[in-house]
């Protein structure tokens, strides 16, 4: 450090963001000093997104201050973060496939290069290779952008990002949000050795489920967990292992998971995959599920686990491998097939995949399996309503009448609604995704004890929980994917689970 | 100030809240205060004669609404009606007694008209689902297919029908109404079984509320979607018959004029354009509204242009009221 030491790029002091129910920050101070990347890393759900949606203008912070170089900024929106130099290089790419990279590259700042109102396209292209020179990138910037390799496409993205160099104010601060996820290795390198040489030019935030990444390209790294930054340590000091403890940490509630209810799962296989294959989503993947049994599929975005579900109930068919049901060879061509099969889904896209809003209560128990409630060819009324109303009862589903509309009920209960269409239609089967999401701490709850009570009836359960927590408190068994691969599997009887660190540990 | 706050918002709530339950039945509100402001303005509305000439006049708009109803729930569209119209008509001319040849094959006929708008619904549904053609293109294509070969059949003459049994379908009452309107009033029937009472009937409104959905519950939604189009078809042969009865004989563009009553009626009714919402009642509703203002405006000497202008406006209105409704229930 010089003797007048810079103002830092970017510092947040006591940021605090809330969400109605949850604390989504508080208190998160960081600082990005002039020519520095930092990593920032935390499980999913530790705040990392909000924060970054903070620094790029989407949202206010309730408390808190922003101090760009120095200065008490207040980021007003996407444009105003923008306009201070701020840019954000998306995980889902930001870039539309029908355009030419330059017309990418320039999209709403046409005006610079328009002379009464007609845009002259010769000066837009040459700014935009100066823009790729930048970053190294040898691409023709008339190019349709659909046409490139994602890596490249990458990379325009950051081109994209250097133009605020001529339109703002100098040195930028670039957000990475997952920018490796889907490359290969040798675009990783490329990457970051782009990144290191824009140092000069810009600040890096870096943020990634990829620690050894994070470690290789950062100055120093952030660990935030449950809305609050838990450590800030140099790169260089830190190893993987260290990080992962800083991630996890917290105590389990075993109380909360229903663990005393949890029983030894059966010895009869429901279903069976042997070297299960989907192009690049996943590879050789074996799994088995018990009667009885709740199998937890640990992995972080890009894993593969979503994908192989899919897979289960029909969605995608596997390239390579089988899928045994019973013991015997099956082909599930589609949700239909799952379905007669006795395979139940419940989607995480509760209010679009998960029920028919605009039909009743009882109209939605019983779709998958209207065949129950017909007699003489015409669907029972009554004994759709006597089916709904045991279950209604059963599950304790808070609703005005089983006639009511779902539109009009809580997530939990809509969630209860999804989970009794599936038992009513004898699944034998459940896939969970993300059973959770988005309900509050009572109506988790309740769902953990429909699990076990599925459990305890003999159906195999399938989850893809939303923390580890989640997927250690209510699994017997625990598969970890990474990269499409199962990277190790865990035994989770009650009293003898295995911590998050060590799933962490074979996750990222 | 925070306490005045409270107070309106509670009040924004309670209104909100009156406007959702009002929703459901503000087209039979509609047709009540259309009804009562059309029997101030001229009290010849309100007669038998008037009501028996109503029910006339909607029982052709109902059996077509109905048809696309289903379509219409499952968030799809159908613009081949005046197509399958044309077409039916003169098939069902050519085949029972009539002015051209010397067939008179009777109700048999007739069931072969329904076979052949079944068919062609089929071919709507199946180029759709296995093309995978927005149904709109599919519908819109088969309309005019429909009417090219009607014009190729007849060569642009009109066949007269004879069957006296077609006849009376517009010519003989029963208890003060055509028999065109006591079969309306059946296929309602049928309709409304199929809707509420059939597994058909509850997965179109599953798709209409989300395909992904209906799929992952088990559905084969391509087998419905097909099903659906193809008894769409069966509704606007029968159509064609009443039609064909009607006129007294058939022709290429007997078809004409019938599509754009037909779906402002089912959207007046109330039965979402997106899909999911309304149903057959709804449209029965919808076509009383439009039969009864097209009544009223002859009464009180409307000019047809306008009552043209008035009838693009009522499509539009309803719509627009339409789409905030659901605004109010989809954005908390």
């Amino acid at each position: 450090m010089s003797t007048a030491a810079p103002a830092p790029a970017l510092q947040l002091v006591g940021i605090e963001k809330s969400f109605p129910g949850v604390k989504a920050l508080q208190d998160v101070s960081i600082t990005l000093g002039v020519g520095e990347v930092v990593g920032l890393i935390g499980e999913n759900g530790a705040g990392k997104s909000t924060l970054m949606r903070i620094l790029s203008g989407v949202y206010q912070p309730d408390a808190g201050n922003i101090r760009l170089h120095g200065e008490d900024t207040v980021l007003r929106n996407a444009q105003d973060a923008a306009r201070r130099g701020i840019a954000m290089v998306f995980q889902e790419q930001s870039l539309l496939p029908n355009l030419t990279v330059g017309q990418n590259i320039y999209l709403g700042a046409e005006a610079q290069f328009s002379r009464m109102g007609i845009v002259q396209w010769s000066r837009l292209y040459a700014a935009a290779a100066r823009q790729l020179a930048k970053v190294q990138v040898d691409v023709d910037p008339s190019t349709i952008t659909g046409d490139l390799d994602f890596a490249t496409r990458q990379m325009v993205e950051l081109a994209k990002a250097m133009t605020l160099e001529e339109a703002g104010e100098g040195h930028l601060v670039i957000l990475l949000d997952e920018p490796t996820s889907v490359l290969e290795q040798a675009d990783i390198d490329i990457l970051f050795a782009r990144v290191r040489a824009l140092k000069a030019r810009a600040s890096f935030v870096f943020v990634s489920h990829r620690l050894d990444e994070v470690l290789a390209l950062s100055d120093r790294v952030y660990v935030m967990k449950d809305g609050g930054v838990v450590a800030e340590l140099p790169a260089a000091e830190a190893d993987t292992r260290q990080l992962h403890q800083l991630m996890v940490g917290r105590d389990r509630h075993s109380e909360y998971y229903r663990e005393a209810q949890q029983r030894p799962f059966g010895e009869k296989v429901l279903l069976e995959t042997r070297g299960l294959c989907a192009g690049a989503h996943y590879r050789d993947v074996d799994l088995t599920l018990h009667v009885g049994e709740v199998l937890g599929i640990a992995g972080v975005i890009g894993s593969g686990r979503e994908s192989l579900c899919r897979t289960l109930f029909g969605f995608e068919q596997p390239t390579a491998g089988e899928i045994l049901l019973d013991g015997a060879p099956a082909r599930i061509a589609g949700p239909a097939d799952a379905v007669a099969a006795g395979i139940g889904y419940v989607p995480r896209e509760r209010r679009n995949e998960g029920l028919v809003l605009f039909l009743s209560v009882a109209a939605n128990m019983t779709l998958a399996s209207l065949r129950r409630v017909m007699r003489h060819g015409m669907i029972d009324h009554a004994a759709e309503a006597r089916l709904a109303g045991e279950w209604v009862e059963r599950l304790h589903i808070r609703t005005p009448s089983i006639r009511a509309l779902c539109l009009n009920l809580s997530g939990g209960n809509q969630q209860k609604i999804v989970l009794a269409k599936w038992m009513n239609a004898h699944a034998r089967i459940i896939i969970l995704d993300h059973p959770t999401r988005g309900l509050d701490v009572g109506a988790k709850e309740e769902v953990y004890d429909l699990v076990r009570s599925m459990s305890a009836q003999g159906l195999g359960v399938l989850l893809i929980a939303d923390t580890l927590e989640e997927t250690i408190g209510l699994c017997h068994s625990i598969m970890v994917m990474r990269d499409g691969r199962v990277t190790r599997r865990f035994d989770a009887p009650s009293g003898a689970k295995p911590r998050q660190v060590d799933l962490v540990e074979h996750m990222v | 100030m925070a306490e005045a706050a409270t107070i309106g918002d509670g009040r924004a709530a309670g209104w909100k809240k009156l406007r959702r339950r009002l929703a459901p039945w503000a087209p039979l509100l509609v047709l009540l205060a259309l009804c009562i402001a059309i029997a101030l303005v001229n009290g010849r509305f309100v007669s038998l004669r008037n009501f028996a000439r109503i029910a006339d006049a909607a029982s052709i708009p109902l059996v077509l609404g109905l048809g696309v109803t289903f379509v219409i729930l499952m968030g799809s569209i159908d613009l081949s009606m005046e197509g399958v119209v044309a077409f039916a008509a003169i098939i069902l001319c050519l085949l029972v007694a009539n002015g051209a040849n010397a067939n008179d094959f009777g109700l048999l006929g007739a069931l072969a008209v329904l076979v052949i708008g079944a068919a062609m619904g089929f071919a709507n549904g199946i180029v759709h689902v296995g093309l995978q053609i927005p149904s709109f293109m599919v519908t819109l294509g088969m309309w005019f297919v429909g009417i090219g070969i009607g014009n190729a059949i007849l060569g642009g003459i009109q066949v007269r029908v004879n069957d006296p049994l077609i006849r009376a379908l517009a010519l003989e009452q029963f208890l003060g109404l055509k028999f065109q309107v006591w079969l309306a009033l059946g296929a309602l029937a049928v309709a409304w079984v199929v809707q509420e009472h059939t597994r058909l009937g509850r997965y179109i409104f599953a798709i209409g509320g989300g395909e992904d959905l209906a799929r992952l519950s088990g559905i084969r939604t391509g087998l419905v979607r097909i099903a659906t189009f193809t008894m769409a078809g069966v509704f606007y042969a029968l159509a064609g018959i009443m039609a064909a009865a009607q006129q007294g004989s058939a022709f290429a563009l007997i078809g004409g004029g019938r599509l754009f009553t037909a779906i402002t009626a089912v959207v007046v009714g109330g039965t979402a354009l997106w899909g999911g919402q309304g149903g057959v009642l709804n449209t029965l509703i919808g076509v009383l509204i439009v039969v009864v203002l097209a009544n009223g405006m002859v009464l009180m000497g409307v000019s047809p242009y306008v009552q043209q202008i008035v009838q693009g406006l009522l499509i539009i209105a309803a719509v627009a009221l339409s789409v905030d409704r659901m605004r109010a229930k989809l954005v908390k």
